[in-house]
């Protein structure tokens, strides 16, 4: 196989006709960047002050549940941001985002799970569920589970890997479409299946809790809890940004190509194989640092985040706020999550009505999404 | 109580008078000595009276086992309806205040059952000596019986009956105290083939001290771990087929309408599930207003399950699908939208939990193939159920008109529509045809599983891998795939367990794509695309 280096580097249309001006070397116009700008204020300064500085009885503070809502989103929208590199801008609809989402947050769920030590039921230097099964030592899957260094590896280098290898099988063998789909689907329904096992030694049905600690320092105080939301906040803003870089390349422009029309693509000496695969595997990582952020800020990870159903809402996401543009997952996964929020609060019985409609209706009546809406309305203004 | 109670003793009459009126009749003291003192003695009494026990010694036992005899130091008084009978002459007596009840031990009540299996092995009824035997099998009947079970052996003249009472015989005989029955026994039971049997005779094995009878104990053992292995075996193929047949019933559906439009239709199980749910409302009704046809309720059941899921198929086909023609990825979403909100709308009208779907009578039981291979009758029907649907969509597809456009349509949906084919209401049909088969595949379930709102999630993935392996275009891959993947889903979960079996042949399925990208049974054609 040819390394992805040298083909970027291969014949390449010239670069970014039709694209303005400013989007050149700038990655993102002006206006762009004073989003930027204004994401990386609000997460960075406006959240932590008015939820840590202003008095809880003041009108401005900001509640700790909406923090904890809007760190767990952000984990959302980095998913939503992945799937739509790997579905808005390549052509490739994965239904099994969830299962590289759920890895990474199983690998910070080991860790977390070891920085309880002994403050477990049990007192014991195994995790409760171990102690429970009547284990008697670490299985050796857990072996680097007491470093932060090795298990952030593992956040990136497992789904990575289980991206790569699944991804190269089925992208050789041109597996596209609907099929890939379906095949992505079946993955993380039996990687579900594997995790609900006790044996496979990630705690079962109940996956793992509970958790004291994060890096020696208590995970539920306040500070521990914006650090974390900030982080996830700066996480999401990098992708966006790297999220830019790739689609503005060359190589976004093949991959936006093989979208349209890949056999064309391949008529033109260009080989998918290693496009498909390096932007499936990167898609995948970012999912599994998401769930790495996700997991501290919910305190709970279980195989329910692997479910057929959770991958597929991850496309929800995405087509919502808009295929094929880089705010709109985001957006996506904010309305749809704080929708989910607010109707499982509110009223339980219809979210699956709201949800189900929304499928229906985006797909109807939206093919580009909320964003798609705003622009339209712009273009019509001018 | 009362009921049951009178059942026994009419069977107690049935009993023919044993042997060929050799019987003695039963005396007071016999009577006594069965009814008071120790339990082993009693028992040896029992044991004494029994090869020539006579009909008021049967009526007797049954007395005592069903715990209606009372006794005094002089006299025994079997009860019934409150008034005391002499066993010996049967004439009514008076029972005296002081009166024992006859309180029967544990061990005492197995070896008054085994007694009475015993005597039931003359019964002129075929049945109640088949239930005897049975009986005699799962006691621990000892030596003592042998005379009696000799008996009956020599007079049985029904083959299958005869076999089970040779098993007895020899497991009676291998724990006899004499050397040559138990090695005439060993070799005997090496001819059967039960796991009963087996055990019988790895508990001999253990305290068996002769070596010529250890070693045919042993070669009795292998023999009759072969024959098991190949119930076994059979068991898996068949469980499955069972669950291919199953398989295919949910694919064939989707088979047709991806080979057709290109579209996943991730509703799919959920149009099982109504399915499923309209065989309950059928059941509920027949339960209701006929309930003397309520075995034959599933004839009524399958046509209103394929019409209701056909109808809801083409519904959604009209209303959401037909616009997304050339999407497939935006229609699988959508699907799955519609999906989510069927099984929300069941949960609203008929509730989260479980509904209770009850199998015609005709459908309980299995056929025993082997002594550990039951065929339950529910499965076969659902394999034949799947076979007469398979020929009917086979039909529909080869010979009628619209299996013709259907066929076009699917092979080339443009030169299809030039030549006058009205693709979109070909599009329509096909759905309800898929969605009706869904609906049928639902019904079958129902037969075999609970029905809840989540029914159809639990086949659906299973069934999605079923049509990338078998490919479109011909129902022959679908078939060969469906049971395929039952069979080897069966075979792998046997020796690996359920969950890695799965994984196992998710990445069988990977593997094989690799070599056939287009599934076992591609169509044939030079569409760069394809």
């Amino acid at each position: 196989m040819k390394g992805p280096v040298t083909l970027i580097s291969g014949i390449v249309p010239t670069p970014a006709l039709g694209v303005p001006a400013e989007r050149r070397g700038l990655l993102l116009g002006v206006k762009g960047w004073a989003g930027v700008m204004s994401a990386f204020i609000t997460i960075a300064v406006l959240v932590p002050i008015l939820n840590l500085a202003v008095p809880p009885d003041s009108a401005f503070h900001l509640g700790d549940y909406y923090v904890a809502l809007g760190g767990k989103i952000m984990c959302y929208a980095i998913c939503a941001l992945a799937m739509d590199l790997i579905w808005g801008y390549t052509g490739i609809l994965s239904l099994g985002h969830g299962l590289f989402f759920a890895l990474g947050g199983y690998a910070m769920g080991m860790y977390l799970m070891r920085q309880i030590g002994r403050d477990g039921n049990y007192q014991s230097d195994l995790p409760d569920f171990m102690v429970f099964l009547d284990w008697k030592a670490l299985p050796w899957h857990w072996t680097f589970s007491d470093s932060f260094v090795i298990q952030m590896l593992f956040v990136v280098l497992v789904p990575g890997l289980l991206a790569f290898v699944f991804g190269f099988f089925a992208f050789r063998s041109r597996i596209k479409g609907v099929y890939f789909s379906i095949i992505t689907q079946a993955m993380t329904f039996a990687a579900m299946l594997l995790f609900f096992r006790n044996e496979t030694g990630f705690g079962g049905n109940n996956g793992f809790t509970d958790f004291k600690r994060i890096l020696g320092i208590p995970i539920a105080q306040p500070s521990t809890r914006m650090v974390l939301f900030v982080v996830t906040g700066l996480t999401l803003i990098g992708f966006f940004l790297l999220a830019r870089a790739i689609v503005n390349s060359k190589y976004g422009r093949v991959l936006q190509a093989i979208r349209d029309a890949e056999s064309r693509v391949m008529f033109s000496g260009y080989d998918p194989l290693a496009y498909k695969l390096s932007i499936w595997t990167l898609s995948a990582v970012m999912c599994g640092v998401a769930g790495a952020l996700y997991v501290p800020q919910v305190g709970i990870i279980n195989p329910g985040e692997m479910s057929p159903a959770a991958g597929i809402e991850i496309a929800i996401w995405a087509a919502v706020g808009g295929r094929a543009t880089l705010i709109g997952p985001i957006v996506g996964a904010f309305f749809v999550n704080g929708a989910k929020s607010w109707f499982t609060v509110a009223f339980p019985e219809f979210w699956l009505y709201f949800l189900g409609a929304l499928f229906i209706a985006v797909t109807l009546f939206l093919p580009h999404g909320i964003v798609g809406l705003f622009r339209k309305k712009t273009e019509e203004r001018a | 109580m009362s009921l049951r109670l009178l059942l026994r003793w009419s069977l107690v009459c049935l009993v023919a008078w044993l042997g060929s009126g050799a019987a003695h009749a039963l005396t007071a003291e016999q009577a006594r000595a069965l009814v008071a003192g120790e339990a082993e003695t009693r028992i040896a009494a029992l044991n004494a009276v029994l090869p020539n026990a006579d009909e008021k010694t049967v009526a007797l036992i049954q007395a005592i086992a069903d715990d209606a005899v009372k006794y005094t130091d002089d006299a025994v008084y079997v009860m019934k309806d409150g008034k005391g009978y002499d066993p010996v002459t049967g004439v009514q007596a008076k029972v005296p205040a002081n009166a024992e009840d006859v309180v029967n031990n544990n061990l005492l009540r197995s070896e008054l059952d085994t007694a009475l299996a015993a005597i039931k092995l003359f019964s002129s009824d075929d049945k109640v000596r088949a239930d005897a035997v049975k009986t005699l099998q799962g006691s621990d009947a000892d030596e003592a019986k042998l005379p009696l079970i000799e008996q009956a052996y020599a007079a049985e003249k029904v083959s299958h009956i005869k076999d089970a009472l040779s098993a007895v015989r020899s497991a009676l005989l291998l724990a006899s105290t004499d050397k040559a029955k138990r090695l005439e026994a060993a070799k005997a039971l090496g001819a059967s083939g039960s796991p009963a049997v087996k055990t019988l005779l790895i508990e001999r094995a253990k305290v068996e001290t002769e070596p010529d009878v250890r070693k045919q104990i042993e070669l009795a053992l292998q023999s009759i771990e072969g024959r098991l292995a190949w119930g076994e075996r059979l068991g898996v193929v068949f469980t499955g087929i069972s669950l291919g047949s199953i398989l295919l019933l949910v694919a064939l559906g989707l088979a047709i309408i991806y080979g057709l439009m290109g579209v996943i239709n991730m509703a799919h199980g959920e149009l099982m599930m109504i399915g499923a749910y309209a065989t309950y409302l059928v059941q509920n009704i027949f339960r209701a207003h006929f309930p003397g046809a309520f075995d034959w309720y599933m004839l009524a059941a399958v046509p209103a399950a394929f019409a209701v899921a056909a109808l809801v198929g083409a519904v959604l086909e009209r209303s959401v699908i037909r616009w997304l023609y050339g999407r497939p990825l935006e229609t699988l979403l959508a699907t799955w939208g519609i999906s989510l909100m069927l099984m929300q709308l069941v949960r609203s009208i008929f509730g989260a939990q479980n509904v209770q779907v009850e199998n015609p009578s005709w459908m309980s039981g299995g056929v025993d193939v082997m002594s550990n291979l039951t065929l339950p009758f529910n499965r076969i029907a659902i394999i034949a159920f799947a076979a007469l649907v398979l020929a009917g969509v086979a039909l529909l597809i080869a010979r009628t008109r619209l299996g013709l456009f259907v066929r076009g349509v699917t092979q080339n949906r443009r030169m299809a529509a030039c030549v006058g084919v009205n693709t979109s209401r070909v599009d329509m049909y096909a759905f309800a045809l898929g969605a009706g088969t869904a609906g049928l595949a639902g019904c079958a379930l129902s037969q075999v599983g609970n029905v809840g709102p989540d029914l159809g999630q639990s086949y659906i993935v299973d069934s999605f891998l079923v049509v990338v392996l078998g490919g479109v275009g011909q129902l022959a891959g679908t078939v060969v795939a469906a049971l395929g993947l039952g069979v080897l889903n069966k075979l792998l979960e046997g020796w690996a367990g359920a969950v890695l079996a799965k994984i196992m042949v998710l990445l069988f399925i990977v593997v094989f794509i690799q070599k056939r990208p287009q599934g076992l049974f591609a169509m044939k054609g030079r569409s760069a695309e394809a």
